[in-house]
């Protein structure tokens, strides 16, 4: 059931297509998506950052059975990856064979159509990563 | 806080009910809690739904099913923490007669999965992740703990075959069950040659999808002493939360919800993890079963796939996880699973499980119902008085 995003595709804009974090001024850990306090922290100060774009692979699966929007799409890889900047994010992996993917592999992110919603006249657009 | 007991306990059949209803679901097992605790009236009741909203299109439930059990106007109210919503209305029933302020509670859990088709199924389900930066990207439920899967394998060496040994127990356990919507026995072979659904997730690795409901009735123990009734005491229940997001969390394979839900319910009970007899787990995806397993402290983590292919989970092992088939075996109505953990804990402990599936010890027992991916865990001690 893929629902008319329009809004909040718009307010999501700065993460999904430029890949802006937040980092925590103190520590310096960085959040993706950006945060407005810190865990255990009210008063956490952030400054923005964009994400340089290369990654690790994680974890990972391959999805044979996929969601409504994504069903043309089946088999595709989805990973969780660890960013050069330390934050760790879920994306699909794209531009290679399924069953090359590996833990530790090297990433980097790309912009991408994520899909879309025929019945809106919206494509949805985002990040998915490629070998790097 | 008063001390509290189970007094009724009631489930519907779980499969795909096509003639069943939603509220006809959940008026079936809340009126065989009420017959089997002999209570006429409720003081409260607490139902666990994930999501009628996206499953059948009505919201605003607990009117709908007070209404429809006869109840009103006692105050009714929807709980929801996706898969642990049963886990979570147990709770709050628990508080409230612990509290004092009601004798007579009912805690419930209902879904009816099959209105939809699959792939709005699989949507559905997958809103307990997070919408914007896991469903959005294409994450589905098995997808997510395929993830956690590899990361399992890759860290401890665990196995599909180990996988597979989790699914072949407890389908021989539900295999028992006359409520279990999939009754069969399969084979670690038939498991492993089963459709992939994620990569390293087969079908058979999977929990299906259900309809079905499940109500227990909740008084105080000084009430249910009175009443005359088998009296099954609640010692504790725990609940914790993690960050939604699998990729949040510092540790992949370290369900710390589970971990520190379990903690608060052995500590608020003074007792350890190997007090329990046995255990009711959240085994929604085989890999579930053994991360849950490592949360508890039941084992070392990497452990528990070793343990399960050894066989110490069986019914006959040395700690019997999921007598009642699971939920791979049983079925998994998303909000009724919580509850229904509790309806086997209490057949177990009153010595009433059907066709031999009964434990030969059965005096204490802990349930361990999750959700999401472990964004949430409830944790239930109960104990035979």
């Amino acid at each position: 059931m893929a629902q008319t995003l329009t809004g909040r595709m718009w307010r999501e804009q700065p993460q999904r297509y430029r890949m802006m974090a937040s980092k925590d001024t103190d520590t310096g850990k960085v959040y993706f998506p950006p945060r407005l306090v810190a865990p255990g922290n009210l008063d956490a100060k952030f400054e923005e950052v964009q994400l340089s774009g290369t990654a690790k692979v994680v974890t990972y699966t391959i999805i044979r059975v996929a969601p409504t929007p994504y069903g043309d799409l089946a088999p595709y890889a989805l990973a969780v990856v660890e960013t050069e900047e330390g934050c760790r994010l879920t994306c699909q992996l794209t531009d290679l064979d399924v069953d090359d993917v590996k833990i530790g592999m090297a990433v980097r992110f790309e912009f991408r159509k994520l899909y879309d919603d025929n019945d809106a006249s919206i494509i949805y657009y985002g990040y998915k990563a490629v070998q790097a | 806080m008063r001390d509290v007991a189970v007094i009724g306990i009631g489930m519907t059949k779980f499969g795909e009910l096509w003639e069943r209803s939603y509220r006809d679901l959940f008026v079936e097992a809340a009126k065989g809690a009420m017959k089997d605790s002999g209570v006429d009236n409720l003081d409260s009741m607490y139902i666990g739904c994930m999501s009628g909203g996206l499953f059948v299109g009505q919201e605003h439930i607990g009117s709908l099913l007070a209404d429809y059990l006869g109840v009103t106007p006692i105050p009714a109210i929807r709980v929801e923490s996706a898969c642990a919503s049963g886990g979570a209305a147990f709770r709050t029933a628990w508080i409230e007669v612990a509290s004092g302020l009601s004798d007579i509670v009912l805690a419930g859990g209902v879904e009816k999965m099959t209105d939809v088709d699959g792939g709005l199924a699989t949507y559905a389900l997958a809103t307990a992740a997070d919408a914007e930066y896991e469903g959005f990207h294409g994450a589905t439920f098995p997808g997510l703990y395929a993830m956690l899967a590899h990361a399992h394998m890759h860290k401890y060496g665990t196995t599909s075959e180990m996988m597979a040994h989790v699914a072949v127990k407890n389908h021989d356990n539900g295999s028992l069950n006359p409520n279990a919507q999939f009754p069969i026995k399969l084979t670690v072979e038939g498991v492993l040659n089963s459709t992939m659904v994620a990569d390293p997730l087969h079908i058979l690795d999977c929990s299906p999808v259900t309809d079905g409901a499940a109500a227990v009735i909740l008084a105080p123990l000084e009430l249910a002493k009175s009443m005359g009734l088998p009296i099954i005491k609640v010692l504790s229940v725990g609940m914790a939360t993690d960050t939604l997001a699998l990729h949040s969390r510092k540790e992949i394979t370290h369900l710390a919800s589970v971990a520190t839900a379990t903690k608060r319910a052995l500590d608020l009970a003074g007792m350890t993890i190997g007090d329990m007899d046995f255990a009711e787990v959240h085994d929604c995806f085989t890999i579930a079963e053994i991360c849950v397993l490592e949360a508890m402290g039941v084992y070392e983590p990497g452990q528990a796939g070793p343990a399960s292919m050894a066989g110490e989970t069986a019914r006959d092992g040395k700690f019997p996880v999921n007598p009642s088939g699971g939920l791979k075996s049983k079925g998994h109505p998303v909000g009724a699973t919580g509850i229904a953990q509790i309806v086997e804990i209490v057949k177990q402990l009153r010595g009433t499980a059907e066709n031999g599936r009964q434990l030969a010890k059965a005096n204490r027992a802990i349930a361990q119902n999750m959700g999401g991916s472990g964004g949430s865990s409830v944790v239930t001690i109960l104990e035979k008085g």
